[in-house]
Formats: structure tokens, C-alpha cells, sequence
């Protein structure tokens, strides 16, 4: 296992693993705050915060590359197999979901400034707030989980996903009713699509990321597998 | 859904089942080639292998790799019976070649050693031409027909991936070789008798990195004629030739599995701590 406690021989390569885990978190961090701001720009309709996010996602882009890089050197120069060559490859996919979110933060945010030109509704898009907390959530404890390696809470957050994906359902049925009694809310109501979808494809990031760290923890690969069959494969009661 | 599944594949010429691929090997679909049973080893007073137990497949490359002194090269050697020539040796237990067992009185060690062939560290051609070493097994054997001479020694250095290299030259001395072309020649002359299974104890440590890709590349080639068990103290090269891997360290066998696997993901930490260089 990955967790293991011993230290490797090479203190360079264990620096250099060391390095590349704790710049992924810095860039989970990263993206972490970009999903905050573009929310906070949409909920409270501040232009200059969606226009931060926006010009932040340079940032996101580059460390993808640049952590990218230092995986490829350390297969190279490095060889690593077992947990090490699971935590490389797990790191080079995770990174690519990271990314994918600060993507989707931009989406929203550039969401949040056409509706920060627009009136704002009553319900001052309570539902949209209320999904972004729970996707925010489900971020922060996959990250949690890929700093300690821990499996149950990456398969806690992987049941999350499921209630986002209801939560989505929910909210396009709303904004479907509003369309149809006020048709002239349509393209503020489809900016509001389009955020609560970017939402809804954070989650399914975020459990991505939960399935990396159950594979290079535990060498199990749970993708495309029901949240009931992933726990059986992990305690070994299935074969994948 | 089945049905509509096979239409698609079928009207866009894609055949999906031909790019799943399953796990390269399996130990239950293999022919048992060697069987280690319960086998104890004693240098003297000093116990150098503990109760192992271990079943190598046929035609298959098996790795074993540890650390120095983990009883590795002593349990390659028992193979052919090396340790015979050891006085102290004392062993328990039972190594079984086709369910013969290696160690009964009833075996002539000289037999043996032709069905179980060997090749060492160090390349250690004999001081006569590239011929005659290729032909030295059959000659002790009493074949002296020149042109049965002839066919085997241009297969076995063709097998050995050598034959276009020395053609020309087969009666030069062997000596003026390069380390790589003596140490293909030693397995040419190995497996000009046609042995069943070939021994290879660390054959590439002495090697620039061509010639231990040629030698990686023979060995590929060799498996579909012989069993092949090394002993290496490259993990790389471990990884890349073998089919399976034994792991072992202090004279046990921690783990023993398919390569792929045992290098993804090994079951015991010691084996992970080993593979990818830390200390417990």
C-alpha cells in the first residue's frame, strides 16, 4: 500500500514524491478557492470577483502542466512501481480533474457576470447556493481524502455524488417551470442551467479524483463500478 | 440491449471483444514445469532457505529476486543439483522436475543437468573456436557427424540470436568476443541440447545496456521452447522478461505472483518496501 510507513532508501525520490503530493494539494487548493469565488461572484453578483476567477484559471492551467512534467521526469528517472508507480499515475489523472474543474469555476463565473447585468430574482438563486455548498463540500473532502489516503471518506464522497445529481435533476425542473411562467426570464433562467450543469460536473470531478485515491491506495480500480460494488472490490469479497 | 449492443459492432466493423485485454497470465491455466515442496536448505549449521514452496510454469519466464544473500541463486542451483558439489549442504524436503524428484539417488546428475541447463553471471565460453563450444554438449554426448554438428550449431546460435553476427567466423576463438556475444553464445551452447528448462543466474549483470536488451529479447524468444527460471538483481529487468516473480528475503518466499501484478500490486509490504526501495 501506498500508506505504507517505511521510507524509501533514495531521500531524493522521497522528497520528490513528497513535492509533487503536496503541489497537487496546492492545486487543489487553488481550485478549490476558484469554485468559491465563481460562486460567491453568481450568488451575490459581483463582476469583479467572476472576473478574478476568470483570470485565475491561467494559474490552475499552468500547475497542471508544470506537475504534469515532474511525473513524467520521475517515471523516467525514477522507475517507480508498486504504490509509487499508483500514486505517479494517480497524481497525473487527478491533476487532469483539477483542471477540469477550475474550467468549469470559469463557466460559472463568466455565467455570473451576464447575470450580474440582469435584474436579480427574489429567491436571490437560493438553490444554486445550496447545490455549490454541496459540491464545494464534496471537493474539500476529496482533497482531504487524497492528503491522508484515506478510502472511506473518497467512497463517502463518492455517495455524495449521487444526491448532487439529484439535486441537478431537482433544479432543472424548477427552472423549467420558471421559463414557462415567465418567458421573459428565459436566457437569465438558462445562465442558471448552465452554472447548476458546471455544478453538477464538479461533483462528478470530485468523484473521479475519490476514485484515483481508492486505486493508488489500495491498487483496486472501482471507475464505472456501482458505489455498492466499489465497496465489495475493496474488501476483496469481488473480483474486479 | 445485447442484441442492439452486437448490431453496432457489426454495422461499424469495430470488434470490441478483440481490444479487451485480460490479464496477461494466470497460474490456473498453467502446465506445472518445477515444484519446490516444502523445501528446506542448510549450509553447515546455518539454515539458508525456509520451508519454500513454489510451483514454476512451463514455458513460462519465472523471476526470483531479493536481496543479496536472500537464498535466490541457492534455489536456482538447486535446480540442476550445483550444491552437490558443496560438502555441508543438507536439504529437506522435495524439488520436483516433471514429478521426478532432482534430489533421488536414482537420478544421474549428468542427465540432469542436461534437461536443466545453466548460464552464469559472468559469460564463461570455453577456450576453443565459436564452433566447438556450441558443439561441446553433443560431443561429449558421443555425436561426432559432422554434418549433425553443422545443423545444430547454426540452430542453436540462431536461437541464440548470434548467427549473423559470427557466420563468417564460427572457427575463431571464442575469447575474441565481445560480453555479450560470449554470454549468447553460453546459452547457444546451452541450448544446443536441447534442455528442457535453462537456469539464467544474474545473465546480464556484466553487460552494457544493448546487450542486456538483446539478451532480454533472447529470453522473450527462448520461453516458447524452454522454461525459463532467472535470478536478477535488476527489478527492470524482472519486470520486463518474466512472466511471474518470486520474491524472496531471507531465505523465504514472501510472495510469489504474476509479474504484472506483483509490480502494481504486491500483497505483502515487505515485497512493496523491496520493489520500490525503502526499508521497513
Amino acid at each position: 500500500m501506498v500508506t505504507t510507513t517505511s521510507q524509501h532508501i533514495s531521500q531524493q525520490f522521497e522528497n520528490e514524491l513528497q513535492d509533487v503530493r503536496s503541489r497537487v494539494l496546492a492545486m487543489g487548493g487553488l481550485v478549490e478557492q476558484q469554485v468559491h469565488n465563481a460562486m460567491e461572484a453568481l450568488i451575490k453578483g459581483e463582476p469583479d470577483i467572476a472576473r478574478e476567477v476568470i483570470a485565475y484559471d491561467d494559474e490552475v492551467n499552468s500547475l497542471e502542466v508544470s506537475i504534469d512534467e515532474e511525473c513524467i521526469q520521475i517515471i523516467a528517472l525514477r522507475q517507480p512501481t508498486a504504490g509509487d508507480l499508483r500514486l505517479v499515475s494517480g497524481i497525473l489523472k487527478t491533476i487532469t480533474d483539477l483542471e477540469r474543474i477550475g474550467d468549469e469555476s470559469v463557466r460559472i463565473a463568466r455565467m455570473a457576470l451576464n447575470l450580474s447585468e440582469k435584474d436579480r430574482p427574489k429567491h436571490n438563486y437560493r438553490e444554486l447556493q445550496a447545490m455549490g455548498n454541496h459540491v464545494r463540500g464534496m471537493l474539500r473532502d476529496a482533497l482531504d481524502a487524497f492528503a491522508r489516503f484515506d478510502v472511506d471518506m473518497a467512497l463517502r464522497v463518492a455517495k455524495e455524488d449521487r444526491e448532487v445529481d439529484a439535486e441537478y435533476e431537482a433544479i432543472l425542473r424548477q427552472l423549467m417551470t420558471y421559463m414557462m411562467e415567465d418567458t421573459r426570464a428565459v436566457t437569465r433562467v438558462i445562465d442558471m442551467m448552465w452554472s447548476a450543469r458546471s455544478l453538477e460536473r464538479i461533483g462528478d470531478h470530485a468523484n473521479n479524483i475519490c476514485e484515483h485515491i481508492i486505486y493508488l491506495v489500495e491498487g483496486k480500480d472501482v471507475r464505472h463500478l456501482s458505489i455498492e460494488k466499489a465497496e465489495q472490490v475493496i474488501k476483496g469479497q469481488l473480483i474486479e | 440491449m445485447e442484441a442492439v449492443k452486437e448490431q453496432k459492432n457489426v454495422s461499424r466493423g469495430i470488434d470490441i471483444e478483440s481490444m479487451q485485454r485480460g490479464p496477461r497470465v494466470n497460474l490456473d491455466n498453467e502446465t506445472l514445469c518445477l515444484e519446490v515442496k516444502d523445501f528446506n536448505l542448510f549450509y553447515g549449521d546455518k539454515q539458508a532457505l525456509h520451508n519454500i514452496n513454489m510451483q514454476i510454469p512451463k514455458n513460462r519466464v519465472t523471476a526470483f529476486i531479493g536481496p543479496s544473500g536472500c537464498g535466490k541463486s541457492t534455489l536456482l542451483r538447486c535446480f540442476n543439483r550445483m550444491n552437490d558439489l558443496i560438502d555441508s549442504v543438507r536439504m529437506e524436503g522435495q524439488l520436483l522436475l516433471d514429478d521426478m524428484d532432482i534430489n533421488s539417488p536414482s537420478v544421474n546428475v549428468a542427465d540432469l543437468r542436461r534437461q536443466v541447463g545453466m548460464v552464469f553471471q559472468k559469460p564463461n565460453p570455453f577456450p576453443k573456436s565459436i564452433y566447438e563450444n556450441v558443439a561441446y554438449g553433443l560431443r561429449l554426448q558421443g555425436v561426432n557427424d559432422r554434418s549433425t554438428l553443422d545443423k545444430v550449431v547454426e540452430k542453436s546460435l540462431k536461437g541464440a540470436a548470434l548467427w549473423d553476427e559470427v557466420k563468417d567466423r564460427l572457427h575463431e576463438s571464442a575469447m575474441g568476443m565481445s560480453g555479450g556475444q560470449q554470454q549468447r553464445l553460453v546459452i547457444a551452447r546451452a541450448i544446443a541440447i536441447e534442455p528442457e528448462v535453462l537456469l539464467l543466474d544474474e545473465p546480464a549483470s556484466a553487460l552494457d545496456p544493448l546487450s542486456t536488451l538483446k539478451i532480454e529479447e533472447l529470453i522473450y524468444e527462448l520461453k516458447e521452447k524452454y522454461t525459463i527460471v532467472i535470478v536478477t538483481h535488476n527489478m527492470q529487468q524482472a519486470a520486463r522478461v518474466s512472466d511471474y516473480t518470486a520474491f524472496m528475503y531471507m531465505g523465504e518466499l514472501i510472495e510469489f505472483g504474476a509479474t504484472d501484478e506483483l509490480f502494481t500490486n504486491p500483497n505483502k509490504k515487505q515485497t512493496e518496501d523491496y520493489i520500490t526501495g525503502r526499508y521497513g
